[in-house]
């Protein structure tokens, strides 16, 4: 993918840098919003990783505002160290699609960053999701498994319907817990886990392949073959 | 603002500004000039009720003395009107009668006045002035008629004495004015004595504070007035503003040692791992530590910010009408799933609905906080229960009762305290942030946190008691 990152700080800027093109995308980086507004502007994008605030007038809200204002959809992952709720939400009403807050563990912002990048359209909205042989129907709401119906309580199969969606990518505990429960606090305990593990125990239970695996200091990922 | 304009006048219009603008100055100018104003209308009824009524009594006397002479003419003709003249001019002891009647080619039939009265014209006209009767100038007010064929009739009145009683009445109505505006001068400058000397303690205190001694009030002068009022105001602000300094300083204290701590912590493994063994996988082993221990301050440190912001108050403006039911029933499934996987039993109290106004998100984080410290404290296989009521018409209690040891009662009174752990709570983890959160959360909401033993023992109740409004 091809990513914008605008972000001052020279550190940080270069960590998220290196990062990322080890992960196999092309990045450019841009130290102040008026550039950042002007290379975003001016060339094609798959996603803006912008710093919310900014030295040279523009920071990351108002570069968002422009951006959206001039009709560009290009998606849009914050990184803040305001933690505040309000200022969440000021990030995601401009026109923001994800919020991170600083410090973070690089593994969570890749996976954020993948996440967005490869969202689904909204134009052609699936019906089934299909991973080797699980089956999930998301109009009669059942999950089948090599032919065998599963018994999945509802939450659990939102759980499971977002791993899906994000097949093959890495998903972080904290994405889940916004996503799927839609809690933007530290629930204190491996929440996340105990949750996972039985969603796990269903799918995974009494199959030979596994689908749901953890990944080592990121989260979780669905994917075909282990 | 406008400062730079000023600077160019002379000193004496700067000081005329100044007095221009001061609120109190106004004021007295307001009370002058009602007071003023009421003592003009004061005396214009006066004037009107006295010496206007005088004139309005003459008047009507010489209208009615008109007309009888007039009916006189139509009854007599000029010798009848002669002869009732001179009957009324012999009947007229204060001797301020005036009469005279007019013959054609204005030959003087009869009457006291020796000519024709300057300006008398025209038929029914009004002359006032000086006259000749006599021989005696005098002042008079004269109704001129003209009664036909050209005969002419003047009837007047000697208004001397009454001329009189209207200038001393002026004179009285003027001096009083001018003692009315000494007065209302004398009291605008006692009004905005007394109104510099009531807002002087407001002002001074204003000036100590912001000069940085926050220990200065406004002293009241127990007269519960407006005054009293406002300096109420201000010391209820400045009360808050301290309790909000020691909260900070207490914070800032809390910080210093809880997160030095595992900061030095964090700093001596990576220093210890740095200086000892060339084993990569030691090395690196050391460093994963360091960064969890990087992780678990961050946290440490967004639960504080999270408790200060809900402190603050500033999420209010985020509140909305929302029915806590669905919200505790999903927290209850959350966790639910730890408390199974511990051989717990996660139970649920819930009315069909219970709406209040307020922030969802902290409301699930401080009632999740409950139910996590609550299984944290649950023996294995143990009981753990959720329950929302409403308390009276006002309040609504979300509690949660556990099975486990229960907090003693010193220990309760401190649970709300940051970084506060009961010893007994050592060896599990937390950050001792939990209560914290939740007891700002209850504030929040104006109600509190309350500790109390479970029923029955042994346990721990924990309940939020929040206002419904």
């Amino acid at each position: 993918m091809r990513i914008l990152l605008v972000e001052d700080d020279a550190e940080v800027a270069r960590f998220v840098r290196k990062g990322l093109q080890e992960a196999g995308h092309v990045v450019e980086h841009a130290p102040n919003g008026r550039d950042g507004l002007f290379l975003a502007a001016s060339e094609q994008f798959d996603i803006l990783v912008l710093d919310r605030m900014l030295p040279g007038g523009v920071d990351g809200v108002r570069l968002v505002e422009t951006l959206r204002g001039q009709g560009n959809r290009t998606p849009v992952l914050f990184l803040s160290a305001l933690s505040a709720v309000d200022e969440r939400v000021k990030g995601l009403q401009a026109g923001g699609d994800d919020y991170l807050v600083k410090p973070f563990a690089f593994a969570e912002l890749l996976a954020r960053v993948e996440a967005l990048g490869r969202r689904p359209t909204m134009e052609a909205p699936a019906t089934r999701l299909k991973i080797a042989d699980l089956e999930m129907d998301l109009l009669s709401r059942t999950v089948t498994r090599g032919g065998k119906r599963l018994e999945i309580q509802p939450r659990e199969f939102r759980l499971l319907e977002h791993l899906l969606r994000h097949a093959g990518q890495v998903v972080t505990r904290t994405m889940l817990l916004e996503k799927v429960w839609d809690y933007h606090f530290d629930p204190q305990t491996n929440v996340i886990d105990v949750h996972v593990s039985r969603l796990r125990q269903k799918i995974d239970k009494g199959f030979d392949k596994p689908l749901i695996h953890t990944v080592r200091n990121a989260g979780y990922m669905i994917r075909a073959e282990a | 603002m406008g400062g730079t304009a000023q600077r160019d006048l002379p000193a004496g219009w700067d000081a005329l500004l100044r007095l221009l603008r001061s609120a109190g100055f106004r004021f007295a100018l307001l009370f002058t000039g009602v007071f003023i104003g009421a003592s003009a209308l004061f005396a214009a009824v006066l004037w009107y009720a006295t010496a206007g009524s005088l004139d309005r009594q003459t008047a009507v006397a010489l209208r009615a003395d008109t007309l009888g002479l007039m009916e006189r003419w139509r009854e007599g003709g000029p010798g009848a009107v002669a002869e009732a003249i001179a009957e009324r001019l012999a009947a007229d002891v204060e001797n301020t009668a005036i009469y005279l009647l007019l013959g054609p080619d204005r030959r003087r039939l009869a009457g006291n006045l020796d000519r024709w009265p300057a300006g008398a014209t025209d038929d029914g006209v009004w002359v006032y002035g000086i006259v000749e009767r006599e021989g005696t100038r005098v002042e008079a007010r004269i109704l001129a008629r003209e009664l036909g064929e050209d005969y002419w009739l003047a009837v007047g009145r000697d208004v001397e004495e009454k001329q009189r009683l209207r200038e001393l009445l002026a004179e009285g109505i003027g001096w009083s004015a001018l003692g009315a505006l000494v007065f209302a001068l004398g009291g605008a400058v006692v009004l905005r004595r007394a109104l510099e000397s009531r807002l002087h303690p407001a002002v001074q205190t204003a000036r100590a504070i912001a000069a940085g001694d926050l220990s200065h009030r406004v002293p009241l002068s127990r007269r519960e007035d407006e005054f009293d009022r406002l300096g109420e105001g201000m010391n209820d602000m400045l009360d808050r503003i301290d309790r909000l300094m020691v909260a900070v300083r207490g914070v800032s204290d809390a910080i210093a040692h809880d997160l030095r701590t595992p900061i030095a912590r964090a700093r001596a493994k990576l220093e210890e791992a740095l200086a000892g063994s060339d084993d990569p996988e030691a090395l690196r082993a050391a460093m994963e530590q360091g960064i969890a221990d990087l992780d678990h301050i961050s946290r440490v440190f967004s639960a504080l910010l999270r408790i200060a912001e809900a402190e603050a108050g500033a999420r209010r403006a985020a509140f909305a009408p929302i029915d806590v039911v669905p919200l505790l029933a999903e927290i209850a499934e959350f966790y639910g799933a730890v408390a199974e996987s511990r051989g717990q039993v996660l139970e649920t109290a819930l009315p069909p609905w219970l709406e209040l106004v307020g922030d969802r998100d902290l409301l699930a984080q401080a009632a999740g906080n409950l139910v996590d410290n609550a299984l944290k404290f649950t023996p294995d296989g143990g009981r753990v229960r959720l329950s929302a009521r409403m308390l009276g018409r006002e309040r609504i209690e979300i509690a949660v009762e556990d099975s486990g040891p229960g907090l003693a009662p010193a220990d309760r009174a401190r649970a709300g305290e940051r970084f506060f752990r009961a010893d007994a709570s050592r060896g599990t983890p937390g950050s001792g942030l939990g209560l914290s959160l939740v007891q700002a959360v209850a504030r929040l909401h104006g109600g509190e946190l309350v500790l109390q033993d479970a029923d029955p023992p042994p346990g721990l109740r924990a309940a939020m008691l929040l206002g419904a409004g």
